[in-house]
């Protein structure tokens, strides 16, 4: 083969392996943010979960054959999966669905400790004094539809208060007084996210048809208070802005111009 | 029973495969603690790590803080495969290895082997491109691209967790190798396969042709998957099968009418040729 020929045939290869190489990782790069999927405890953020994931089960395998195992109707609870192709999540890595497999908690934490590359991490399932629990995962946080949670139409119900493996602490019942009736009162679920792990037990439990309470990821479903913004009457909270410089900025759309120019947009004072 | 010594190395690929998917089965369905994960990672008897090196230098370009048990694990199946077992992953632990060689099997019976949609000459060295081109990526998407269509990953996870939707990739695997382009997708394209290809360069057991016996009847070229390897060496010269796409199969040995082809070991010391049988 002389030089040309060569030349060619290398310029040929390569053109075909970037195609074919670019086929495959726009597919990749289309499949690897799934923010909705729910992860073991103890995951990496999403970003760092999908890079340092090698996709080998463990996790699952150890979920599967955990000791408290939860049979409803002589059918086991599955919580793990390993994702296949079609089920929306990125292929391989595990994920549970807290409608049909909550996770159950368990003491000894088997799928965190399964996990060979890091992407399940006792650092991330610790609390401030480095205490490492499983009632300091963070999979997720629940969330209540008001509009279909039967509590907040004054039925009595309960039930994800009483599902709750964080008993009175991530749940708990408000109690208000329902005036359309005037003389009952609504017992409504309130969740607080410092102590929900996101197992998911709530979501299972929810009396509804579509659950009225649901987990997201937290950084799907939380916010972030800038520095800006503190609660006066907490030292815990004082504890957050310590270190604050008096010239932070809150970025949002609105900054741009300042607060008076926003607040009169659009006036005419002439008129 | 002359069948079965006829086909030895094909059954004993067959039981290897099929073992290696059932102790997966088993390590989810009934708690085995023997072999538990899937191909990319796996832990035998709940201690040795046992990583894919190309799954393990993705995550290493993806940009992920690397483990000790997976840089333990890549050490182990890197020297097992450079030192002894060259590209067997591809034969006889790999589970598309069935489906393509069952891909091939229709061929042979239906007489299409010569016909290919691509040319197999120009795509020779695809795979390699291919391997290097998907660690770029995998650096530029900031995960492992490839681990997203592996068809080993889904046939392995299929059998051990759930298959899902997964058949349909295998199912195109399977026609592109009976009908597209022959030996296609683990002799031109799969980078995994071409990653064990430069592991096991330079591996201790090889095949070993003696040109003496040789009829020039053509069997094992027929039925080769790589032939490339065979090709300079069938009835040219007594040496081993040195290409380091030889996946050791052991068909060529099996289909030899005339005892010219069997496994022996290398010897690199002396280049002279160690004739010293290992198998048989």
């Amino acid at each position: 083969m002389d030089r040309r020929n060569f030349l060619t045939s290398l310029l040929q290869l390569s053109a075909a392996a970037t195609a074919a190489g670019a086929i495959v990782g726009g597919f990749a790069e289309e499949n690897k943010d799934k923010p909705l999927a729910l992860r073991p405890p103890g995951a990496l953020p999403e970003k760092d979960f999908i890079k340092t994931c090698i996709r080998c089960g463990l996790c699952v395998d150890a979920c599967k054959n955990r000791e408290n195992k939860m049979i409803v109707n002589g059918i086991e609870i599955d919580t793990l999966k390993l994702a296949s192709p079609g089920d929306n999540v990125p292929i391989g890595t595990p994920y549970f669905n807290a409608r049909t497999g909550p996770c159950f908690m368990c003491d000894d934490i088997p799928c965190m400790y399964a996990c060979p590359t890091g992407a399940l991490t006792p650092k991330e399932c610790q609390n401030d004094k480095g205490k490492v629990a499983i009632d300091y995962a963070k999979m997720g946080v629940a969330v209540i539809d008001p509009s279909s949670c039967i509590a907040f139409w004054g039925l009595q119900c309960t039930a994800c208060y009483r599902a709750c493996p964080e008993m009175d602490k991530a749940i708990t019942i408000e109690w208000k007084q329902n005036k359309r009736t005037g003389k009952h009162a609504y017992r409504i679920p309130v969740v607080h996210e410092n102590y929900c792990t996101g197992c998911g037990m709530c979501e299972m439990a929810c009396v509804t048809e579509k659950a009225a309470i649901k987990i997201f990821p937290r950084d799907v479903f939380l916010g972030k208070v800038s520095n800006r913004y503190v609660k006066g009457w907490s030292k815990k909270d004082q504890e957050r802005v310590k270190n604050a410089s008096t010239k932070t900025t809150t970025k949002t759309p609105w900054s741009k111009e300042n607060p008076l120019q926003n607040l009169n947009q659009g006036v005419n004072w002439n008129e | 029973m002359n069948k079965i010594i006829k086909n030895r190395y094909l059954i004993l690929r067959r039981i290897t495969q099929f073992a290696i998917l059932f102790l997966y089965f088993g390590a989810n369905y009934y708690g085995w603690k023997i072999l538990v994960g899937n191909l990319s990672f796996s832990k035998l008897f709940n201690t040795i790590p046992l990583t894919d090196p190309y799954a393990f230098l993705q995550m290493l370009f993806a940009g992920a803080v690397i483990s000790s048990n997976l840089i333990i694990g890549v050490i182990i199946i890197t020297l097992f495969y450079a030192i002894i077992g060259g590209r067997a992953y591809c034969s006889w632990v790999c589970p598309v290895n069935l489906i393509t060689d069952l891909a091939g099997w229709i061929r042979r019976k239906t007489h299409h082997e010569k016909d290919n949609l691509i040319s197999a000459i120009k795509i020779k060295k695809f795979r390699y491109a291919f391997m290097i081109i998907l660690l770029i990526f995998s650096t530029i998407i900031g995960a492992a691209a490839f681990e997203f269509i592996s068809p080993i990953g889904i046939f392995t996870r299929g059998v051990a967790f759930s298959l899902g939707f997964g058949w349909i990739w295998l199912l195109v695997i399977f026609i592109f190798d009976a009908f597209v382009l022959k030996n296609g997708w683990c002799g031109h394209i799969c980078p995994v396969g071409a990653m064990y290809s430069l592991i096991g360069t330079k591996n201790f057991i090889r095949v070993y042709h003696t040109k003496e016996n040789c009829t020039n009847c053509g069997n094992c070229l027929e039925i080769c998957p790589e032939n490339q390897v065979l090709a300079p060496v069938i009835n040219k010269k007594s040496d081993f099968i040195n290409g380091i796409e030889c996946t050791e199969c052991g068909r060529c040995i099996e289909v030899c009418e005339d005892n010219a082809l069997k496994f022996s070991l290398r010897n690199f010391i002396k280049g002279e040729k160690n004739e010293k049988n290992t198998t048989n």
